[in-house]
């Protein structure tokens, strides 16, 4: 039972490797390409976070950002009165509350009603910041002055997505893993086998959300300034389901490989096409769901050759079973 | 029959806006007995299952399993009570080889089996429904009757007390058929204890002690399957005046 057997220790001793490896970067690479990194590994751990509930359970969440802007202003409201760590903590601890209540609110909700709340959260997070801010406050913005460096971001990042991967790893093995697939297959078949559906689901968008939060919490003393249109700027939400989709949300690494080759893109588009990032976004989002249903992950599965396991006499008429 | 009575529905009533579905229904079943839920479409037997395993839960009524209310509990708490069910259109986890779909339902009963405990179980659940040679065949690729004797055993994997099959002998061939019915009876003698929606008559006359029979959401007849499929008012529901 114990997670801690030879095929499972050869990947967690894999992944520790590689990890160690590019804690280096910062001494071999200069500013541009630290920022860059920067980005893809706060978009790794944003799209693989998604994923971990999106993927099995396939409710799209458009509320990412609501989640990464909470942890920035966290970091905004409390970064100066008390040291990073203590910060990185309220900053979980408010995420998972807002996750709770916005988890017991919503999860009964499914399809379409579930992305339209998502979504319009968002709007409803920012207009209530900007009300605050604009009532109480009376400042629309807020300066980060923190004493971070841009590698001990990138370092963070690497830790936190290190972190996520491993939650990721065991839960994939575990009954709570098992149980969200099921869930996924048919929602109603895991009532009837005794799963607490809804239970499980607030679990999993809570451990997702968590990731998020502390993403944003992470990032913000990059920016210096922010404001409620900064930080919750509902693209992101949508950069990161893009990364997901491409990827493929329903493993592990899946989403890793859409975040690399979109940021790189992104940064491309931004830096060359500025006014025109939201039709290019669009066009890029269009043509993975119409190519790539599936994802990267999805391409490569097709197209290895089968596994062993599938050469049963019955895999020969699958092509006309209905699914 | 001196044999304790395991589930017990009174006064059940399910009313879908202006439509009546379930009409004070009731019945006992018996700890071993297999009873038929009989009536014309549209007569409230799948409601009256989907009360039974929680899916839905009913305005006004009692569904009591062994001595306890499980009246208005969620589905998984019945699961965890004791009642497992099939469905009318069959619900299989298609992505999921055959041992997944089985470990399904050991992983989440009330003495949950994982990892290889639950893989050994479900290997010989498996061999118990003939389905040992699909192990590893994701479930949405297997023909509709494997499906059924899948869906089956994910339901055993549960270890009922109570089994609720809802139509699971529609729409087979007569030879699958004869391998249908030879599966339940099994179950049978190993003591089950089954309601079965039905239309397949010779499957209710050779399976069942007694039948309920429902029209319009409400029972009108309750005996043995020879009583009351020879009773006038069953008749009558499916046939119309004329031939009663």
């Amino acid at each position: 039972m114990s997670i801690l057997t030879a095929d499972t220790l050869k990947p967690i001793a894999i992944g520790a490797v590689i990890f160690a490896a590019l804690a280096f970067l910062p001494s071999l690479v200069d500013n541009y390409y630290m920022s860059l990194a920067i980005s893809v590994a706060s978009f790794a751990v944003l799209a693989t976070a998604w994923s971990m509930f999106s993927g099995p359970t396939r409710y799209i969440s458009l509320a990412t950002v609501v989640f990464f802007g909470i942890g920035a202003y966290t970091v905004a409201v409390l970064g100066e009165l008390m040291p990073f760590a203590l910060v990185l903590v309220c900053a979980g601890l408010v995420g998972t509350v807002i996750a709770l209540l916005v988890g017991f609110s919503t999860l009964r909700l499914a399809g379409v009603y579930f992305v339209i709340f998502t979504f319009g959260l968002t709007e409803l997070v920012r207009q209530v910041v900007s009300w605050h801010e604009v009532n109480v406050t009376r400042e629309m913005g807020r300066y980060v002055f923190l004493d971070i460096t841009q590698n001990d971001i990138y370092w963070q990042l690497l830790a936190l997505f290190a972190v996520l991967l491993l939650t990721g790893f065991i839960l994939g093995r575990s009954r709570l893993g098992f149980a969200l697939r099921i869930i996924g297959e048919d929602e109603t078949v895991a009532k009837h086998c005794g799963i607490d559906v809804t239970r499980i689901k607030i679990a999993l968008f809570v451990l997702s959300a968590l990731f998020m939060t502390l993403t944003g919490a992470i990032m913000a003393p990059r920016w210096t300034y922010i404001d409620p249109v900064i930080a919750f700027n509902p693209m992101l939400s949508f950069q990161v389901v893009i990364m997901a989709l491409l990827g493929g949300p329903r493993r592990l690494l899946g989403p890793l490989l859409g975040v690399i080759p979109l940021t790189l893109l992104f940064e491309v588009l931004t830096a060359n096409f500025p006014n025109h990032f939201s039709i290019l976004l669009g066009c890029v989002f269009m043509v993975i769901v119409y190519l790539l249903p599936n994802g990267v992950i999805g391409l490569y599965e097709k197209y290895r050759p089968p596994k062993k396991r599938s050469h049963t006499p019955n895999s020969t008429k699958s092509g006309e079973t209905p699914a | 029959m001196t044999s304790h009575v395991l589930l017990s529905i009174s006064g059940l009533h399910k009313a879908f806006g202006g439509l009546i579905a379930v009409n004070q229904m009731q019945f006992d079943i018996c700890e071993g007995e297999i009873i038929g839920l009989l009536g014309p479409n549209g007569s409230g037997k799948t409601t009256v299952i989907n009360l039974i395993s929680g899916a839905l839960s009913p305005n006004d009524g009692k569904v009591v399993l062994d001595g306890k209310d499980i009246t208005n509990l969620p589905a998984h708490k019945i699961s965890h009570a004791g009642i497992a069910r099939t469905f009318q259109l069959v619900r299989i986890l298609p992505d999921l080889d055959c041992i997944e779909n089985i470990e399904a339902g050991l992983a989440y009963r009330t003495k949950p089996l994982w990892g290889h405990d639950a893989h050994t179980a479900a290997y010989e659940l498996l061999e118990r429904i003939g389905l040992e040679k699909h192990a590893h065949t994701p479930a949405g690729d297997l023909t509709y009757i494997d499906q059924k004797r899948l869906e089956l055993g994910r339901a055993l994997a549960l270890q009922p007390k109570l089994l609720l099959l809802d139509e699971w002998l529609a729409g087979l061939n007569p030879s699958e058929l004869q391998d249908g019915i030879t599966l339940v009876r099994k179950l049978k003698h190993e003591g089950l204890t089954i309601i079965m929606v039905e239309h397949v008559m010779d499957a209710i006359r050779s399976l069942c002690d007694r039948c309920v029979v429902m029209n319009a959401g409400a029972k009108i007849a309750d005996g043995s399957p020879d009583a009351v499929l020879s009773d006038g008012e069953v008749i009558r529901a499916y046939l119309g005046d004329s031939h009663a």
